[in-house]
């Protein structure tokens, strides 16, 4: 799922798990998150389900399908006899099916960056990988930190963290507010919201509003369906209808289109990352080889880079 | 039919007329921000620098220009439709061009559809031209002519239907899109600068001549179409200018704003009660009117909750819902 929809539908909070079980054997998931997390802490061959939007990695997609957040399948899922199943808290009326069906479940919630972590560890306990869990989520933590001490003393750019809009126009404008964890990565990355006053995980942001708030840097995170090159360059172009925003005028207008910086995984310190790039080019180094944290390859912003730099 | 003369309401849509204009030029003092006015018109500040001019001309003044027109267009297409269906329930959107609308905005938003002529706004144009074409279709095919029961049978359920396909369309999106799509359904004037006014405006004032035209029509069309026959009116004509002009201005304002509601129909009742029932005075005083109670509405919405906005529609429902229950239950 391009995992932005969870910016709609979060609580707060890390919660719940039920004491020590058998180490599962046929995992479901239903949070494209979660099966990330389960792929890179080396649970990857025991998950015989996931949800329809997941992606990533590559092999997530040979498991059965069972639907999304709000209407997964329960029919194939008990179909799969399952073993465990990774639920998000708000699916209260799935979490009472397979309470009612003897399933053991793994309830969680997050908010904020911290808890992605967290998470990553309490699913690597539940499936019997503690160790790679603990391992990957120290290693995370330790890029963030990096990234952090790397744009540290910098001045921190005024940034819009645009997160949906109408197509091929700019109205319907939908920001990053100042809670949640994309605001928590752009902050991460060097970047000063300039929508954190609004207690909201995502706001609609007017004309008025933007125009007021003066962002230095405009940056957009899209899912990478139908963003070819060429459609980025165009809806660069749109952001000169206002032409006194700093981030215009300096032509500080990024679009990334990459799920490394919308998906509470594994990959979000990658996505920490390709903001630093853009909001201090130069400050951070890439990673390793042309791989994150986790491994896996990742997608460079280099379709969305401006065409000049201030 | 007990109409006063038409020059005793003149000064009425006059009055109308004085309100939106004042409507528009005083709906830009007011916003989420503080801005100087003065700074505004500083002409020795250059444009590019000065923040409060932008917020006025590029934010704010658009935004007052759409919803005048969007509002205006409505509160005519509401009048014409009420005319020819003889229905005082009848709305703008009655008929489907609105759902019709609404589902081709749904498919861009939903789809992502990217085009270079801009994404929502054609989209939704070109479904209210499928409602109207299938609409009109059914009214026509089995009669001679054209039969007002037949269209607004057609019309709501097409309408119905529509809006299955609506829900059908959001429940094939991530939460994100659909989050925005629904969004969508609640009205926006936030145009952010002049191109979707400039686009819609040919559409609009295409409308208003069709409507200029209708005013006499209409009047007879009330009586039923048989004593506007005897008339010398000719009523299928009519008829159809009237749908096909109120279905123009539907569609055109609907891509500007979103589907917002009450405005196409407590308006017309509101003027009504003031000028009677003569579309000569109905049709421009509703039009005048219209456009300064969106601009009105727009404004509250702007500010009640700032810095996030209100959705527009739900200003329109908040105070048309009450009034029309009122309307209901008043004593006549």
């Amino acid at each position: 799922m391009k995992l932005a929809g969870w910016i709609t539908a979060l609580a707060l909070g890390v919660i719940g798990i039920s004491p020590a079980q058998p180490r599962p054997t046929r995992i479901v998931s239903l949070v494209p998150a979660v099966t990330e997390m389960l792929f890179a802490v080396g649970a990857g061959d025991r998950v015989v389900g996931v949800s329809s939007f997941d992606r990533y990695p590559p092999e997530a997609a040979t498991r059965a399908r069972l639907g999304a957040l709000i209407d997964p399948d329960v029919e194939r899922l008990l179909a799969l006899r399952p073993d465990l199943a990774i639920v998000y808290g708000t699916q209260s009326d799935l979490i009472s099916r397979l309470t009612r069906a003897g399933v053991p479940l793994l309830r969680y919630e997050h908010a904020e960056l911290a808890d992605i972590t967290q998470t990553l560890r309490l699913v690597g306990a539940r499936v019997g990988r503690d160790g790679e869990a603990s391992r990957l989520a120290a290693r995370i933590e330790d890029e963030i930190a990096n990234i952090r001490r790397q744009v540290a003393g910098r001045p921190r750019p005024r940034t819009a963290l645009v997160i949906g809009r109408e197509p091929d126009a700019l109205r319907g404008i939908f920001a990053s507010g100042g809670v949640g964890f994309m605001h928590d990565m752009l902050e991460a990355a060097g970047g000063a919201n300039a929508f954190s006053d609004v207690r909201r995980q995502s706001l609609q942001v007017s004309a008025e509003l933007l125009l007021a708030r003066e962002p230095e840097v405009i940056l957009e995170a899209h899912p990478p369906e139908g963003w070819t090159p060429a459609r980025v360059a165009r809806e660069r172009q749109l952001w000169r209808a206002f032409p006194g925003l700093p981030a215009v005028r300096n032509d500080r207008l990024h679009i990334l289109t990459d799920e490394v910086v919308l998906v509470p995984g594994p990959r979000v310190v990658d996505g920490i990352r390709l903001m630093a790039q853009v909001l201090h080019p130069g400050a951070v180094r890439r990673a390793a080889g042309a791989s994150g944290a986790t491994g896996y390859p990742v997608r460079g912003a280099e379709a969305s880079r401006p065409s000049r730099e201030p | 039919m007990t109409t006063p003369p038409i020059r005793r309401g003149v000064p009425i849509v006059a009055a109308c007329f004085v309100a939106m204009v004042g409507a528009i030029l005083l709906a830009p003092l007011v916003g989420s921000t503080t801005i100087s006015i003065a700074r505004v018109f500083d002409r020795a500040v250059p444009f590019a620098d000065n923040i409060d001019a932008q917020i006025f001309f590029i934010a704010r003044l658009p935004r007052a220009v759409a919803a005048a027109l969007v509002g205006g267009t409505l509160a005519a297409a509401g009048v014409v439709f009420q005319g020819l269906l003889r229905n005082p329930l009848a709305t703008p959107y009655t008929l489907g061009v609105s759902a019709g609308a609404s589902l081709g905005a749904m498919v861009a938003i939903t789809f992502n559809l990217a085009l270079p002529i801009g994404g929502v706004a054609p989209a939704s144009l070109a479904g209210a031209t499928l409602a109207v074409a299938v609409v009109y279709a059914l009214a026509t095919v089995r009669h001679r002519g054209f039969s007002t029961t037949v269209l607004l049978l057609a019309g709501v359920t097409l309408n119905a239907f529509f809006s299955a396909l609506i829900l059908f369309v959001q429940y094939m999106g991530d939460f994100a899109q659909t989050y925005r799509a629904l969004r969508w359904l609640m009205g926006d004037l936030d145009v952010a600068g002049y191109t979707p006014i400039l686009t819609a405006l040919p559409l609009v004032a295409l409308a208003f001549v069709i409507f200029a035209w209708l005013a006499r029509p209409l009047n007879l069309l009330s009586l039923g179409a048989d004593a506007a026959s005897t008339r010398g009116i000719d009523v299928v004509r009519a008829q159809r200018a009237a749908f096909f002009g109120a279905s123009l201005a539907t569609g055109a304002a609907v891509s500007v704003g979103g589907p917002i509601g009450f405005v196409g129909i407590i308006v017309p009742h509101l003027v009504r009660l003031v000028v009677g029932s003569d579309h000569r005075l109905v049709l421009p005083a509703s039009t005048f009117f219209g456009a300064a109670f969106l601009v009105g509405c727009d404004a509250v919405a702007r500010i009640v909750l700032a810095p996030i906005e209100l959705p527009v529609g739900i200003v329109t429902a908040i105070v048309g819902g009450p009034f029309f229950l009122w309307l209901l239950v008043r004593r006549r």
